[in-house]
């Protein structure tokens, strides 16, 4: 494994994005092309998951569109991300929060981190 | 045809200048050393001997270490030949590294597929199986069905595909873009799969 520790150093991308988990809420910027146009979306949910290491990690964020849960994965190196913006610090105890699927309303609000 | 001699090492995806996540295979190609060059007065046919990869003095035969001495190289683990039409472009002792696979070029990778033990038609073959479970059917769902006809051969013709063992077999895919370079660890990246585990050998012709 160790030749692939020397790939992944050279694919991973010189990001610049700021420190976040899972029960963070960010706002991912993210460029879209329509034709020829560019332009910038943004996603703002809750951090479900981390996922992988080096160039291939992912992570999940959740948000309610109309009462309907909608989740996009994003490559952490995908060239498609403008930025990302951490809007609030989650307490959870857990790494991978999917319980939050089954929760709605008050019910599915995340306690915020609070730093002394 | 020139080539190099690697050692499959792993997969992973990146982005390629499109924006689209590309999965890629890593390849140890290289240094591989010149070893013979066969040619037709000696040997009746030209071709380049190239090997790669080190193994311990003691555990190569006082043969095969006399015939790498003679080129001045440490024991190599594996050897292979390469027909060639032109063997102008090689000397013995010449080292051929991964600087001769630009990115974009298309290769040809030759490996062992993994052994994949006594197989059925329909993974072996592909066949669609035999129905559904209905009529009375109830345990023919991977069947190879009909074996041919019948008074007449009154037997199976030879060839008709039937289960067996499966893998293990010498597979070449052709034309795989090189998608990046890392010369300064021999590793070079090429679009897709490629036949083998990793850690096992591979031939890369370009």
């Amino acid at each position: 494994m160790n030749l692939m520790k020397v790939v992944q150093s050279h694919l991973a991308a010189e990001t610049q994005f700021p420190e976040f988990g899972s029960g963070d809420t960010i706002t991912v910027h993210y460029k879209i092309k329509e034709g020829n146009k560019e332009r910038i979306q943004q996603f703002r949910g809750v951090v479900i998951q981390r996922k992988g290491e080096g160039n291939t990690a992912t992570f999940t964020v959740r948000k309610m569109s109309g009462g309907v849960g909608v989740e996009r994965i994003i490559p952490v190196s995908s060239p498609f991300i403008d930025k990302i913006e951490v809007n609030k610090h989650g307490k959870v105890r857990r790494a991978k929060i999917f319980y939050l699927r089954n929760l709605t309303g008050k019910k599915a609000r995340i306690q915020e981190k609070k730093f002394s | 045809m020139p080539g190099l001699i690697g050692r499959k090492v792993g997969m992973t995806s990146l982005f390629d200048v499109n924006g689209k996540n590309v999965p890629c295979t890593v390849i140890e190609a290289g240094p591989c050393v010149v070893t013979q060059i066969k040619t037709k007065e000696t040997d009746g046919y030209e071709a380049v001997q190239i090997a790669f990869g080190d193994k311990k003095e003691k555990s190569t035969s006082k043969a095969e270490l006399g015939h790498f001495k003679k080129v001045g190289t440490t024991p190599k683990a594996k050897v292979i030949e390469l027909s060639q039409e032109d063997l102008s472009g090689y000397k013995l002792g010449d080292v051929l590294t991964v600087e001769a696979l630009p990115v974009d070029t298309l290769v040809d990778v030759i490996g062992i597929s993994k052994g994949k033990g006594f197989q059925g038609v329909v993974k072996r073959y592909g066949f669609g199986g035999v129905g559904g479970t209905t009529h009375g059917q109830s345990d023919r769902l991977r069947a190879p069905g009909s074996m041919g006809a019948s008074s007449w051969p009154s037997r199976v013709f030879k060839g008709k595909r039937l289960a067996g063992r499966m893998g293990g077999d010498r597979v070449k895919l052709v034309n795989l873009q090189v998608m990046k370079v890392i010369a300064e660890s021999n590793l070079v990246l090429v679009k897709g799969a490629v036949p083998g585990a990793n850690g096992s050998f591979l031939t890369i012709e370009y």
